[in-house]
């Protein structure tokens, strides 16, 4: 148990001594504990390398890390060997025993090791080109921490940032800091944080609020999570900062109960926090006052929206409501409460530890500093990266990324989630920017960013975020909850061959009135994806709505499954595994599916073997190569 | 039942009975209980002196909350949008098969409750079943016969 720190000196000097006590040259497994990885069972290698490093008598020369996410979670459980930096991949608990004995001696363990597309082999993280080309400022520091242990922080400068804006920093030049920065909020919209801050602050009223949205609905973007899970007191430290330069004494924290380990991570740090006298009464002696409140959201992607978020807090339904007045003058209780993203918090304390130059000089003219994604679907090197504003999306999908899986050919790339667009592969050299997405009919939303390949149907993708958005529209105005569902009807229709070529013109009335009229960002940003893609993938739709064909393979009626005779080698591993028993063949003979019954469960696709691939998907007028055997 | 009752004041009484903390409470309860009943619900209107319809919008509203008793077994399949375009769409079919239950739906003697959850942040494994806290990629017709079998 440490005790309270009175003076920002006491921080310090606890700071000097928690250094003196780690020797930087010293071993360390850091381990990533993040859900990714804890989905491949890291828990169960962490707890073999704690027993394997004690059964060997190298607990004290060897320490294990237990961290959050690292970020390549294509290839967890991950591990990186410090101080020298080696990485290893996919590690198993058998292959723990041998990774103790090769770091004791100094060696490597080759099979563990990153192998790129090209078959090169990169022993070093800073070598691997998922992580070469990233810029981890927000993210970077989760490989060393314990996000149990405050130590872990406050040996990387944490709580510096805070106790000197505290200290020797005025609200007001702690407000222009940011302003100069220019941080925009990263949880989708882009609004300057520092305007945001500027108008709690001079709002009429004495209690002011700020707000932790951590509320991350976007299905497809896990970032914010990552943040928390991994790195706490980064976002706390950024909360305070704003608190003081706002003049709120109490803040809030709405987290999704869906990221238990968030959960409990954040009320460790807080706990933490108070113990050492940096949340309370007189932090760190400066006479500011603070406490946080965590409140778990119970699932509803529309209470994200700045007043929603504030009227769930109160207890009430996350309905969202007109904004004629803000929420930064009328929020939580009807006082001035400040919102931002988990994201843009934890930028904070980086912007004041290294400086506005510094901040300002990564990034494009609008936008500044770094974005977490999360780069998943159908990419090689799926996972969590961090890049400078302005990196082109080619990069980032093809450099970090490493392209497109099994070698298909790459369509569209979808950011922003529900409320985004699809990007085609034209306009892949466009920077990552808050107004150059937007300006595609895209936008950069949470950090989503789902990567499609040839196989992914466009109607589909639209229809599939439809169907989310209609199940999470609260319903409050018409506009949002009928314009929603019409265009779900008609995408439905398009995508089971009924749609008609006036659907289309029909579809993009529908979509505009939704976006011109709906009362909150959730309606008016419906329509994104529909939109877009209508405008890059139009023959997708026509085939759809023509030739009644899914050029990808996708929407089920529109397709039937069917062997190729000439590639069945009657293995009999579709008929196995057919649950419904549509398949018959004798052993070693081609292979029949029954139209009748089968299902399209696609359980034949995925079992037939790669090397004969005979089960094949039709749509619309395609027809076999070959003629059907004849049935017995 | 009236264990269940003692629960709950328990957990009303750790939020110092506060109105505010309602959406708190019930998950708090539900977490306990797998669902909401009735009862409980009364109960919990009673004590933070709300009216029950006050309840009823906030449970139904909020996706977490289940009026309805849940399986022992909670399976749950990602729809996020990563798991979608892996083939998500194939995969809720074949579970809801294995299981024989939709979506939203549990087994009437109480054994399985099949969810679909956007998201869970492994995207890498998509699509992606989660049984009992367990993460399946893409599992087949038969491997999800094999770990219903294994349920008791």
């Amino acid at each position: 148990m440490m005790s309270k720190l009175t003076s920002v000196s006491a921080l310090e000097a606890l700071r000097k001594d928690i250094l003196s006590r780690r020797d930087p040259e010293k071993t360390k497994l850091s381990v990533c504990s993040g859900t990714g990885c804890r989905a491949y069972d890291s828990d169960k290698v962490i707890d073999a390398l704690k027993a394997g490093l004690l059964h060997h008598g190298l607990n004290e020369k060897i320490d294990v890390v237990t961290t959050g996410c690292h970020g390549f979670c294509e290839l967890g459980p991950v591990m990186v060997i410090y101080p020298d930096g080696t990485s290893y991949f996919k590690i198993k608990p058998d292959d723990v025993d041998e990774i103790i004995e090769t770091v004791d001696q100094g060696k490597v363990v080759d099979r563990l090791l990153y192998v790129d597309q090209g078959g090169n082999v990169q022993a070093k993280e800073d070598d691997i080109p998922f992580y070469k080309y990233q810029n981890r400022v927000v993210f970077g520091n989760n490989h060393f921490i314990d996000p149990e242990n405050i130590e872990d922080y406050l040996a990387l400068d944490g709580y510096h940032a805070m106790a000197t804006c505290l200290n020797s920093l005025s609200p007001e030049e702690v407000l222009e800091t940011v302003k100069k920065a220019n941080l925009r909020g990263r949880g989708g919209g882009g609004f300057p944080a520092g305007q945001k801050w500027e108008a709690t602050r001079n709002a009429p009223g004495d209690v002011k609020y700020v707000i932790v949205n951590a509320d991350e609905g976007d299905p497809g973007a896990y970032m914010d999570r990552s943040i928390l899970e991994g790195n706490p007191h980064s976002v706390l430290e950024g909360m305070l900062i704003g608190a003081y330069a706002i003049g709120a004494h109490k803040g809030f924290i709405y987290i999704r109960q869906e990221y238990p380990l968030a959960v409990e991570h954040l009320n460790r740090a807080i706990l933490q926090m108070e113990e050492l006298g940096l949340l309370g009464e007189n932090i760190l002696g400066t006479g500011f006052n603070f406490e946080i409140s965590v409140h778990r959201g119970a699932g509803a992607f529309v209470s994200g929206e700045s007043s929603a978020l504030m009227s769930s807090i109160e207890g009430k339904v996350g309905e969202p409501r007109p904004k004629y007045i803000r929420t930064s003058i009328s929020g939580v209780h009807g006082c001035p409460s400040d919102l931002n993203n988990v994201e843009t918090w934890a930028n904070v304390p980086i912007i004041f530890n290294r400086g506005v130059d510094w901040f300002t000089s990564i990034g494009t003219e609008g936008s500044k500093g770094t974005k977490i994604f999360s780069l998943v679907g159908k990419v090689n090197n799926t996972g969590l990266v961090e890049v400078p504003m302005g990196i082109s999306l080619h990069d980032i999908i093809f450099k970090i990324g490493g392209g497109i899986r099994d070698g298909k050919k790459f369509k569209a790339v979808q950011t922003g989630g529900p409320s985004g667009g699809v990007i085609p592969e034209d306009m892949l050299d466009l920077p990552v920017d808050f107004d150059a997405l937007t300006m595609v009919g895209s936008m950069m939303g949470s950090g989503g960013m789902i990567v499609m390949d040839e196989e992914t149907c466009m109607v589909d993708v639209a229809k599939y975020f439809l169907e989310f958005l209609a199940d999470e529209s609260c319903g409050k105005c018409v506009p949002c909850r009928e314009g929603i569902t019409q265009m779900l009807h008609l995408l439905k229709m398009i995508c089971s061959g009924e749609g008609q070529p006036e659907d289309l013109v029909l579809l993009e009335e529908v979509a505009a009135m939704t976006k011109e009229c709906s009362l909150c960002a959730l309606g008016q940003s419906a329509p994104n994806p529909v939109l877009s893609s209508l405008k890059y993938f139009r023959a997708e739709y026509e085939a759809h709505v023509n030739d009644k064909c899914c050029p990808a393979h996708v929407c089920k009626d529109l397709v039937t499954y069917h062997i190729d005779p000439a590639k069945c080698k009657g293995c009999g591993k579709c008929l196995k595994n057919c649950p419904v028993g549509a398949i018959s063949g004798e052993k070693k003979e081609p292979h029949v599916i029954d139209l009748e019954k089968c299902t399209k469960c696609d359980t034949c696709f995925l079992v037939c073997p790669p090397k004969f691939r005979a089960v094949t998907k039709l749509s619309g007028n395609q027809t076999l190569p070959v003629s059907k055997p004849e049935e017995t | 039942m009236s264990y269940s009752l003692a629960k709950v004041d328990q957990i009303i009484d750790g939020y110092g009975a506060d109105k505010e903390a309602l959406i708190q409470i019930l998950l708090d309860i539900q977490h306990e209980f797998r669902w909401l009943s009735r009862e409980i619900l009364l109960h919990t209107a009673d004590r933070l002196g709300l009216p029950m319809n006050h309840l009823y919008n906030v449970t139904t509203f909020y996706k977490h909350f289940s009026l309805i008793p849940q399986g022992r077994h909670a399976v749950a399949v990602c729809v996020g949008t990563a798991c979608h375009v892996r083939g998500a769409t194939q995969l809720l079919d074949r579970v809801s098969q294995g299981l024989k239950l939709s979506p939203d739906e549990t087994s009437a003697d109480e054994k399985f409750s099949l969810k679909t959850v956007s998201c869970l942040g492994c995207c890498a494994l998509g699509p992606v079943m989660v049984i009992d806290g367990k993460y399946m990629s893409n599992p087949t017709s038969n491997e999800i016969a094999e770990i219903v079998e294994e349920c008791e």
